[in-house]
């Protein structure tokens, strides 16, 4: 038995832990286990990726990298293997991939479990886009051959570990002639401000992305930021001076604090000087991919910072047509509470539909953000977030979620009792408990 | 400096520290891997990937007995005739079960041989060419379970004893020359060789951290390196704690 916690740090539970290094073992162990789960990275925030008393088979051992085809872009490894190593090795030979998350530390079978989106879904829509296939491991002791038109793809794809262990997939990269982008950093002050910048980005912008001061009540204000990568030509006639790799010198939150440094005095200060940082930078730069896609990995342990209790991300998405008044009203609801956020995130997702029977990602805005736990006083605030969320159509995203209602889960994801018939009776966890009852 | 290919022949290839330092090498240039072990298929696995990350790496996999003395001889020979040796890791080994072997002499045995008496006979079959040739550093995995036998793992202890007393010596030998003797004891690492202790709670070093300083304590041919780096000072104590009051910890 060992404890295990997932990126929020809202619990620390016993599991059966039993660590993976070679991918025919899958196999061989699920037959003989009932309410198992795989745990990739463990960058999940609530309980996805949980299974407390029931068995974790833990994938980072499945590193491998099995082929890869620098013809076709095609690159097939083991399910436990970062996306970040793929990056590392894929970028200098021209390859990218082509959707990540706000952290690379990620391995491939969470990123298709949870199927993640990145700053370009209006462009190249979410992870699950660009899985070719993939070997799932199923409690019968089979290992299917799943391609990307089979029905069990896309209940696997944003299917949270419920239809087997994901043992290796094929993903498809995309070209890039460097690992530059041309960035752009805008102040807006208003959310009119934010859906014409977005509107006007999304033909000709592939990233878009901003951040949002959640404290600044009804006049909200916030930094968007876009960005392109630079074609050939753009990097040929770059000033060397300009090409910057940056160090990747990591930083990490060496221990929990007593209290939560995210707090009633440190956030709007922190908000305040955020904004106008960012505002005196507004402009144009070539930027690096890393830093513009995951500003946050060169602080490890970042999670700390909020304390012994932890903390909960709060990720919704609501159609676009009423989007800026349901915004409105959830920034709204946040001030009056109280509670506040420091990494807040608005954005737009394309006019696409996801791949997956339980993916997140559908056309209108998302707002994520992140709350320290308070207990009751947070869960109350969600409570009526989750309101107005659910009145305007929209749903939570669960790669985030600890704490929805079974109610608002069915409301949000109308194809769960279609998704429901792909699910391997082992597979389990402290989510599918909560919230489809098994 | 001429850019042929290092040849750097990994025994026990398939362990996750072994296999974290051929990534290593293989992502610094293009090199001649020769991976030794006992499982064809999980080699082959382990080629792939670094056929993968280097693709202009010449990478050979030999599946063996590692216990086999003459197989042992015979094999380091044809090694070297491909391309003499810059690197040979000895990485294998098989963290033993203290109880099962206080119940069973048998399990000692197996113990001794996988961990002391066959990575001493890799290592002396290596030394041998390198010494003849005046190029080469040998390099193996020790441990810090060596330095102080302990009741809750000594027979592994024992073993890793050996093999530090046995490299002390082959420094001795080498003192002056060019091919290095390197003796790594890395303290407790997340590998699945010690994924149960890991469930039991401990903390343990990152295997791509412990990887990192074997690869750069053998490009710098480094007598003994301890890694995590904390664990020379760590065991500094340990070995100079008086035994009766020793005695009295259970560790």
């Amino acid at each position: 038995m060992m404890r295990v916690s997932s990126w929020g740090l809202l619990s620390n539970e016993e599991h059966n832990v039993q660590a993976l290094c070679a991918r025919d073992q899958v196999a061989t162990l699920l037959p003989s286990q009932t309410q198992t789960l795989a745990f990739g990275a463990g960058r999940s925030y609530g309980d996805v990726g949980l299974n407390p008393q029931g068995h974790l088979l833990l994938t980072r051992g499945l590193d491998k990298f099995i082929h890869w085809d620098e013809q076709s872009g095609q690159i097939h490894c083991e399910s436990g293997v970062l996306l970040r190593d793929i990056q590392q090795l894929c970028v200098p030979r021209g390859w990218m991939l082509p959707v990540t998350p706000g952290t690379q530390h990620v391995t491939v079978g969470g990123a298709i479990a949870n199927d993640v989106h990145g700053k370009n879904h209006h462009a190249l829509g979410s992870f699950g886009d660009h899985v070719v296939s993939l070997a799932l491991a199923q409690s019968s002791g089979e290992v299917l051959q799943v391609q990307a038109c089979d029905a069990l793809m896309h209940a696997t794809i944003g299917g949270l570990g419920l239809t087997g262990v994901i043992v290796s997939a094929v993903i498809q990269l995309r070209r890039i002639a460097g690992p530059w982008l041309q960035a752009q950093t805008l102040a807006y002050r208003s959310l009119d401000e934010f859906f014409s910048l977005s509107d006007a980005s999304a033909h000709d912008w592939e990233h878009t992305v901003s951040w949002i001061d959640c404290l600044s009540g009804s006049h909200p204000r916030g930094i968007f930021l876009r960005a392109n990568p630079l074609s050939a030509e753009q990097l040929g006639a770059l000033d060397p001076a300009q090409r910057v790799v940056p160090t990747r010198r990591t930083r990490s939150m060496p221990f929990v604090p007593p209290v939560s440094l995210v707090n009633g005095l440190t956030l709007k200060p922190f908000n305040a000087l955020y904004f106008h940082l960012n505002k005196f930078k507004a402009g144009t730069a070539v930027v690096h991919y890393e830093p513009f896609f995951h500003p946050l990995d060169n602080l490890a342990h970042w999670n700390r910072m909020y304390g012994p209790r932890g903390f909960y991300q709060y990720q919704c998405v609501v159609p676009r047509q009423d989007g800026q008044a349901v915004v409105q009203a959830l920034l709204k609801a946040i001030a009056e509470s109280g509670e506040g956020s420091f990494l807040a995130v608005l954005k737009t997702f394309g006019e696409r539909h996801a791949s997956g029977l339980l993916s997140f990602p559908m056309p209108g805005v998302t707002l994520a953000l992140d709350f320290p736990n308070r207990g009751e006083r947070t869960l109350r605030l969600f409570a009526s977030l989750d309101d107005i969320v659910r009145e305007a159509g929209g749903r939570l995203y669960m790669a985030k979620d600890a704490r929805m209602s079974r109610a608002m889960f069915e409301a949000g994801y109308p194809r769960l009792q279609e998704f429901l018939t792909y699910r391997d009776p082992a597979m389990s966890s402290a989510m599918s408990r909560r919230l489809m009852g098994w | 400096m001429t850019n042929k290919q290092q040849h750097i022949m990994v025994v026990g290839a398939t362990s996750a520290m072994a296999e974290h330092c051929a990534r290593l090498w293989a992502a610094q240039s293009p090199q001649r891997l020769t991976l030794v072990g006992r499982d064809a298929q999980r080699l082959q696995r382990v080629a792939e990937d670094l056929k993968v990350r280097s693709p202009k790496s010449h990478i050979e996999v030999i599946a063996m007995d590692l216990l086999n003395a003459q197989a042992i001889e015979t094999t380091v020979s044809r090694v070297v005739m491909q391309q003499p040796l810059d690197v040979a890791l000895i990485a294998h080994g098989v963290l033993s079960d203290q109880t099962a072997c206080q119940n069973d002499v048998r399990q000692v045995d197996a113990s001794l041989q996988v961990n002391a008496v066959s990575p001493v006979l890799w290592a002396e079959a290596c030394v041998q060419h390198m010494v003849a040739a005046q190029h080469g550093t040998v390099a193996v995995i020790g441990s810090v379970a060596g330095d102080r036998g302990r009741q809750s793992n000594y027979v592994y202890g024992a073993a890793k004893g050996l093999v530090a007393r046995y490299m002390q010596g082959m420094q001795h030998r080498l003192a002056g020359s060019p091919v290095k003797a390197v003796l790594i004891k890395p303290g407790p690492t997340a590998t699945p060789m010690t994924a149960a202790l890991t469930a039991q709670g401990q903390k343990m070093a990152s295997v791509e951290q412990v990887a990192q300083d074997i690869v750069s304590g053998v490009a710098r041919g480094h007598a003994v390196i301890y890694t995590p780096g904390i664990w020379r000072w760590v065991m500094l104590v340990v070995m100079h704690i008086p035994r009766w009051v020793f005695d009295r910890v259970r560790i």
